[in-house]
């Protein structure tokens, strides 16, 4: 009988080696208390109906030891699960940036040269993989046991995951919150493939159109464009090489213009006027879709400041080694978990 | 109160005293016990609503600043002086039950009782006068402007806790029709006047949870 | 030992007055006690029925038996009727009941009509309960999540959160109670310092009840008004914020487990110690841990939301002081195991039923490490490792210490004994049936299967086996109490005013006692579990 999961990402190997050290842990604990007790009651069982035992004081230094070596126990369980969540939370600057929506009852992938999936997310192998992800309606959870990643899709709002495979394959995709009749029917394969079958799959998945342009198509048809110009800055601030950077508001406050940011801007512009601008924009609320958002976000994070690369589009196969060692990313590339203050109460 | 009432020699008027109790002393500290933990509960209840506020007003500060405009200021600040009005006659009847005296205490009763009924008078007025101007959430609300989910949500939780405050009011006011009862028959004496007294706490702190409501709800963003 | 008894008392709580006016009209707390066992154990066997279709449902992958619209009512339903029907009021309204007065030395509770008022709204509230059971049920999980619970949701929500609403005041009006008795109701002599530890732990427990139940009030209200009047307090397209639920829920939820566990402690304390004989070891710091546990209670419900939006900075913090309660839960188990060395140790039905809970709330215990660390939680948060930790706490734990505690208070609730090896096989029983039924779902968990799931991949199928197979072998040994404890009303000995040689206020009653507990009120002049005094000269 198998006990744990394939173990098929960098992260999943830290998460077992924590889980490990616990299951020896509770066995040893267990196993104490167990003995114990049991020679206890053997040792000292009645023999007498009559007999009574005399009281044994308590000892303050076997509380106080009992009270330390478990509480120096826990911290250092504490530390050490709170490094692997960190890890597991904050992705790395280079990685594909894939956008995920769970509505009742199926996820919905998309790759920003714009390959649609459903139920099904293909990955190449060895390279650090960051999703967006929203809900349309409830909120979901997206599991992948062989990754040891999980993460709440929330309507109204963005999280990320990131995970980088190691194990060629197909593993189990999960919803893990409920969300209703067809709970256990949301469930799908995530495919890691090796980066040149990835790079064949992607040719051959019939994308219309990567997402950046499908954005741009929207940011025409929408009416952007005419505020929003990048030639003649006027009422509204320009896109060029905002996505991912830092934006002074008008109330003083710093903001990284980051999925999150943006959304909102779309949907809720009076939340955070930009310093130096009206609050002119109209709000789109009701006019564009999830789907139709991430194509607009993936097309303003490709309006990169010159000189840096593109990313989310899909490069050429890296010679990856087997466990890259991700670079931290140093500016927050936003991922919406570490949220600012301001930005935890979102709609 | 004055702690001097509760240590003088109280003698065993026995229909007063319950049966698990032992001395009316501690049916005193027991009822007394009782009703301070029972307001505790009540802080935690309003102590929800009150944390629902502070999110939606920390997100939405100037939907809350404007919609705030739209209360009737005027009908808030005579509620507030009515309430506390209130509370003043509510220590009155207090002190007059513990000192025995019945009619005073009875009036002061019945002069809590008006000025809370006064109270709920203006509330109902309000809330019509937002019905007729379209500002109730969930049954005709309606905003011209760009913030109208963020000003619903004041409006929303204007609704929700001003009435939940309201329905304290009316048990209240049944527990003072209560006392009223009591103390026409005579029930309430110099060492048994204790159900004035725990009931005169509850009216303190639901008098308190309005001085709270009034500024966060009709004072936002106001400027004198 | 207590010498052989021929008869019963002349006159007890159970026959001084008959007819159901008596009875339905009463503020006699033993009664009231006895009202609350048998609705108690109603809705036990009810939350049971649910368990038992839910793990038949999940005996083969497929979704076969119920449609999954069923299934998810019947695992909602387990959910609600087994926490705010059983295990909640069980040790509390039941044994906290019956004995508080006594173990005070008081004539009743401070406030004998609230009690009542208490069972009528717990009456209120599970009635009404069933009536949505009866009628359709719920599907949104015991959680309510929202926005499922408060737009998208077929079921009847607002009811079923009507009857849970109705359902916390009576836990709040119990609470109340306790902890003004336990304050002024004492008997002269009864400091704190002498108190039994199962007052300390009811104590706690009360607090917990009265400070953390108004919130989940506010939480099902403001669900029920979303969800009538289509407002926006949660809906995000209406500017709420679903995350706000959560965190007002579990502020409630996670205190709300202690108040689940922390009665089960007190009666393993007092078990532990008449049964071996001996003074518990480190009374202060066992009562300390339970004061320590209902404070730290309050500061760690974000540990139920790592994998949601909530901030790394708040997780952490969350994480930190969720570890904090490992110490004083390992403080108790420590001190039980304590107690047994150089005492006396007897193996009667309740002392089984002790052995059990200081095993499996270990266990359950320490799989509670595993999610607290916020990195492992990511893999095992909402799968079937999170359903076994609590069900090794909530089953393994607090209904064995309820078996433990009914077998314990049965003579002096009934006046009779009850054949002990039929209790021993039964403790026997739970114990096998209990592990075989969880422990596979620790395994299955970590292995990726999902919580609320009514069909599985076929690699969960093993795993799922065993678990169905345990759950009958539990349900057995729950239904073997209930023969052999109707029967000893009319057959079994008599049981005599302390059949275990226990120390306590209670066990100086006759059994049944009287309606007003003591004669005169008694005074208190030794430390609580004087074993080493003859039980001649025990006052």
């Amino acid at each position: 009988m198998r006990f744990l999961p394939p173990t098929a990402s960098t992260g999943a190997e830290s998460v077992d080696s924590l889980y490990y050290f616990l299951v020896a842990l509770t066995f040893l604990f267990t196993g104490g208390i167990f003995l114990s007790v049991t020679y206890f009651a053997i040792r000292y069982r009645r023999r007498d109906p009559r007999e009574c035992p005399r009281p044994v004081h308590g000892s303050a230094l076997l509380e106080s030891a009992w009270i330390a070596i478990p509480f120096v126990i826990v911290m250092f369980i504490f530390g050490w699960g709170a490094k692997v969540y960190y890890d597991l939370s904050v992705p790395p600057t280079d990685a594909l940036q894939l956008y995920v929506i769970g509505k009742q009852w199926m996820w919905k992938a998309q790759h920003p040269d714009g390959q649609r999936e459903i139920n099904e997310l293909h990955v190449p192998l060895g390279r650090p993989v960051r999703i967006v992800m929203t809900s349309q309606d409830v909120i979901h959870s997206f599991y992948i046991p062989a990754f040891r990643v999980k993460r709440d899709v929330v309507p109204g709002s963005y999280t990320t995951m990131w995970f980088t495979p190691t194990k060629v394959g197909r593993f189990h995709l999960f919803c893990a919150e409920y969300c209703g009749t067809e709970h256990s029917g949301m469930i799908g394969w995530v495919t890691v493939m090796e980066p040149t079958d990835f790079e064949r799959w992607l040719s051959g998945a019939g994308a219309e159109g990567s997402m950046a342009a499908t954005g741009e198509k929207l940011f025409q048809r929408l009416g952007c464009a005419g505020c929003h110009r990048s030639d003649a800055p006027g009422r509204c601030p320009p896109m060029t090489g905002v996505f991912g950077s830092s934006v002074v508001l008008a109330n003083g406050q710093t903001v990284i213009a980051d999925e999150q940011y943006v959304r909102e801007s779309i949907l809720n512009p009076k939340a955070k006027i930009v310093a130096g601008y009206q609050p002119v924009m109209p709000s789109y609320q009701g006019q564009v879709s999830e789907d139709q958002l991430l194509s607009l976000i993936a097309y303003i994070r490709s309006l990169a400041a010159p000189g840096t690369t593109e990313a989310g589009t899909a490069v050429q196969p890296q010679a990856a080694p087997p466990a890259p060692q991700p670079r931290r990313s140093r500016v927050s590339e936003g991922p919406t978990t570490i949220t600012q203050p301001e930005r935890r109460q979102r709609k | 109160m004055s702690t001097r009432w509760r240590r003088r020699k109280l003698s065993e008027s026995t229909n007063a005293l319950a049966h698990q109790f032992d001395d009316l002393e501690q049916q005193a500290r027991s009822n007394t016990l009782g009703m301070w933990a029972f307001l505790a509960t009540e802080v935690l209840f309003f102590g929800g609503l009150f944390t629902a506020y502070v999110v939606y007003r920390h997100a939405f500060p100037e939907a809350f600043a404007v919609g705030s405009k739209h209360m009737d200021v005027v009908a808030g600040t005579v509620n507030t002086a009515v309430l506390i009005a209130s509370s003043l006659m509510m220590a009155l009847a207090v002190q007059s039950a513990q000192l025995g005296l019945r009619r005073p205490l009875i009036m002061f009763l019945l002069l809590t009782m008006t000025l809370g009924a006064v109270f709920l008078g203006i509330k109902a007025w309000e809330y019509h006068h937002k019905y007729v101007e379209n500002l109730v959430p969930g049954v005709n609300f309606v905003w011209e402007g760009p913030l109208r989910n963020q000003v619903q949500m004041l409006f929303l939780l204007y609704f929700i806790m001003t009435g939940t405050h309201a329905l304290h009011m009316v048990i209240g006011i049944c527990l003072l029709t209560y006392l009223v009862l009591g103390a026409r028959r005579g029930r309430f004496s110099r060492e048994y006047f204790f159900p004035v007294e725990i009931i005169g706490l509850y009216w303190h702190f639901v008098d308190l949870v309005w001085i709270f409501l009034f500024p966060l709800l009709y004072l936002i963003g106001l400027h004198l | 030992m207590s010498p052989i008894v021929t008869e019963l008392p002349k006159i007890h709580y159970l026959n001084a007055a008959y007819g159901l006016k008596s009875w339905l009209l009463t503020t006699d707390h033993k009664r009231i006690a006895i009202l609350y066992l048998i609705t108690v154990t109603l809705y036990f066997f009810l939350g049971g029925f649910f368990a038992l279709l839910v793990r038949l449902e999940l005996m083969t992958p497929a979704s076969d038996l119920l449609r999954p619209e069923t299934y998810n009512r019947m695992f909602t339903m387990h959910g609600i009727v087994m926490i705010f029907f059983f295990l909640i009021p069980a040790i509390p309204a039941i044994i906290g009941n019956f004995v508080i007065p006594m173990m005070l030395g008081a004539r009743d509770l401070a406030f004998p009509r609230l009690n009542l008022l208490s069972w009528y709204l717990f009456m209120a509230g599970g009635l009404f309960t069933l009536y949505v059971v009866v009628i359709g049920g719920v599907d949104t999980g015991w959680t309510f999540y929202v926005p499922y619970s408060s737009v998208y949701s077929n079921s009847y929500v607002v009811a079923t959160g009507l009857g849970v609403f109705i359902t916390g005041f009576s836990s709040i009006l119990t609470g109340l109670n306790f902890v003004v008795t336990t304050h002024t109701m004492r008997a002269p002599g009864l400091t704190w310092g002498r108190l039994p530890l199962f007052m300390w732990s009811l104590y706690a427990t009360s607090l917990v009840q009265i400070l953390g139940t108004p919130v989940l009030a506010i939480a099902v209200a403001l669900v029920g008004i979303e969800r009538i009047w289509r407002v926006g307090i949660f809906d995000p397209s209406l500017g709420g914020d679903p995350i706000l639920y959560q965190h007002l829920f579990w502020f409630y939820s996670h205190p709300a487990v202690y108040i689940m566990v922390l009665p089960a402690f007190g009666v393993v304390s007092e078990l532990v110690q008449t049964f071996s004989r001996k003074r518990i070891f480190g009374y202060k710091f066992v009562a300390g841990a339970s004061i320590g546990i209902a404070v730290y209670g309050f500061l760690v419900w974000g540990h139920h939301m790592f994998t949601t939006r909530q901030s790394v900075y708040a997780g952490l913090i969350f994480s930190f002081l969720s570890y904090f309660i490992a110490v004083p839960s390992g403080i108790k188990v420590f001190n039980w195991t304590a107690t047994l060395y150089k005492g006396s140790v007897s193996y009667q039905t309740p002392m089984l039923y002790t052995f059990g809970f200081i095993g499996l709330f270990t266990i359950g215990g320490l799989t509670g490490l595993f999610l607290a660390a916020m990195g492992l939680d990511l893999h095992v948060h909402d799968t079937y490792f999170v359903v076994a930790h609590f069900h090794y706490i909530m089953v393994g734990g607090t209904v064995m210490a309820y078996l433990g505690a009914i077998h314990y208070y049965w003579p002096k609730m009934t006046g009779r004994l009850y054949p002990d090896a039929w209790g021993r096989f039964a403790a026997l029983l739970v114990f096998v049936g209990f592990n075989l039924t969880f422990f596979p779902q620790f395994l299955a968990g970590y292995l990726g299967m999902p919580r609320r799931y009514a069909a599985y991949p076929e690699e969960f199928h093993l795993l799922n086996v065993m678990s169905t197979a345990g759950a009958s072998v539990l349900a057995v040994g729950y239904l073997v109490p209930l023969i052999y404890l109707l029967w000893s009303l009319r057959h079994a000995p008599l049981a005599g005013p302390n059949p275990w040689g226990a120390r306590g206020l209670e066990w100086q009653t006759p059994s049944p006692p009287p309606t007003f507990n003591f004669e005169k009120t008694p005074i208190v002049t030794d430390e609580t579990y004087e074993y080493s005094l003859e039980e001649e000269e025990v006052v």
